[in-house]
């Protein structure tokens, strides 16, 4: 795939953080010709871990989560299409069309990013959330305040988790439901996934586990949520966070390979003058010999930054897209983080603190190896154990680092 | 280069502390030491690397 270094114009479509930093570092780069970024929303890009935290509990309004102070947002000098969407592509002919209007492109920066996944016989019933952009997060805000009798929140993975912690602060009574005999099982393994899982039950949540959701009932509003036990629980609001689905539906007969996000090869190049980035982006790590796609904030950010660089490079010059993946939730008074690539059945060691105090970190291996490391309120020692991933330790030294 | 670090917005995730240790220390009470105010121009790389992966904005640089 030929690329050319000598480019005018970079057009970067998806004006959330992998597009926001994307854009930030071909400026700190030098790159001096126009940058186009196109955003569906029509706002200026913001920051949506927030979104289900300080925005949610109202402890933030609206003008804190900007992704980049004004001055330095208006220093970039960008060619700013807001409210316009993206609507086809073609790589064969370099042009991209936006709100059904042919254009060409110089270089390609594709970070559309993903939806939320919904539950089907929903459209249209209020009281029934996805949580996802701004308005979503006003709008559950708004519900909130309204005092609702019970909240149900439908998933236990991370965003699931927040919003419940967040529903708590309100003095709302919330049940979770979970389809996983144990939330996080499959990525922390039961004994983990248990423990984060209590820390839901010691903070009043009626946690249900291991079971589905048949129906979502009510007319015109939510009524309730009739589960595959056949339990009802009443409810008058109802937040899904059942995962995302990447943004790709406008690529189609784009001449790109779209397989659960825009497959790219091992450096971000997904066709000449065209990279991907973010939660959108699908790319083989080396390190992990796995293609994965990572919808974590701090992937946005190294990823954007890694994809705008490679549209600046030869196939000679270009390097391949190794992270650790690594992203935090925090959810009550915990802060949880995860970095590396654990499986279930992985090795678990406990290296600081104990599962009953709820501050902990334990690190995971495999075949020799150090996996990954999570940690509940213990930053330091994951990031400690961070570094030992991104040198590829074995599992003995990271025990013997531990002091184990 | 002056670092400001704003303690109301930092939440200790101490991905600082991973890309520039000699700068920035995360200790066993949780909360970030800024080490070195006043890092020398060599480390203006590492100084934009931590404030731009910081998941909470909460450091600036200060020519």
């Amino acid at each position: 795939m030929g690329s050319s270094t000598l480019r005018n114009a970079v057009t970067i479509v998806g004006a959330s953080l992998a597009g926001l930093r994307a854009a930030e570092t071909l400026r700190r780069d030098g790159f001096e010709g126009t940058i186009s970024l196109v955003g569906d929303e029509p706002r200026v890009p913001y920051d949506r871990p927030p979104l289900s935290k300080q925005l949610l509990s109202g402890e933030w309004e609206v003008d804190r989560i900007s992704l980049s102070p004004p001055e330095r947002f208006m220093s970039l000098d960008l060619d700013l299409r807001l409210g316009r969407r993206a609507t086809g592509l073609d790589v064969s002919s370099h042009t991209l069309d936006v709100d059904g209007a042919t254009e060409e492109y110089d270089g390609l920066l594709i970070a559309t990013g993903a939806r939320c996944r919904t539950l089907p016989g929903t459209d249209g019933l209020a009281g029934v959330y996805t949580l996802r952009t701004l308005d979503d997060s006003l709008a559950i805000r708004e519900a909130l305040r309204g005092g609702p009798r019970r909240v149900v929140v439908v998933g236990a993975g991370f965003i699931g988790a927040e919003v419940a912690s967040t529903a708590v602060g309100y003095g709302v009574p919330v049940t979770m439901v979970e389809a996983l005999p144990v939330p996080l099982g499959r990525v922390l393994g039961d004994t983990v996934g248990s423990v984060v899982a209590e820390v839901h039950v010691d903070n009043g949540v009626d946690l249900r586990c291991g079971v589905g959701v048949d129906e979502i009932c009510g007319t015109d509003r939510v009524e309730s949520v009739r589960l595959s036990n056949e339990a009802v629980v009443e409810a008058d609001l109802v937040v899904v966070g059942i995962g995302a689905i990447p943004n790709t539906d406008w690529l189609e007969d784009s001449g790109l390979t779209v397989d659960d996000g825009v497959l790219c090869d091992k450096t971000c190049l997904a066709a000449p003058d065209v990279t991907a980035a973010g939660d959108v982006a699908r790319w083989p790590n080396p390190r992990y010999g796995e293609v994965m796609r990572v919808e974590h904030w701090d992937n946005a950010v190294e990823q954007g930054a890694h994809a705008a660089r490679r549209l600046m490079l030869t196939d000679e010059e270009a390097v391949p897209f190794t992270p650790v993946p690594w992203f935090w939730s925090d959810q009550y008074d915990r802060k949880v983080q995860l970095a590396g690539r654990p499986r279930p059945d992985d090795e678990v060691a406990l290296v600081d603190g104990s599962f009953e105090e709820r501050r902990f970190a334990v690190i995971y291996g495999r075949e020799g190896l150090l996996t990954a490391v999570f940690g509940m309120n213990r930053p330091r020692q994951v990031m400690q154990f961070k570094g030992l991933l991104q040198r590829g330790a074995s599992w003995s030294e990271a025990l013997e680092f531990a002091g184990n | 280069m002056h670092i400001v670090v704003d303690y109301d917005l930092c939440e200790s995730n101490a991905i600082c502390m991973q890309i520039a240790p000699d700068v920035f220390e995360v200790r066993d009470d949780d909360f970030l030491y800024l080490l070195d105010e006043t890092p020398g121009e060599d480390r203006r790389a590492a100084m934009d690397e931590a404030a731009q992966r910081c998941p909470k904005q909460a450091i600036r640089i200060e020519d």
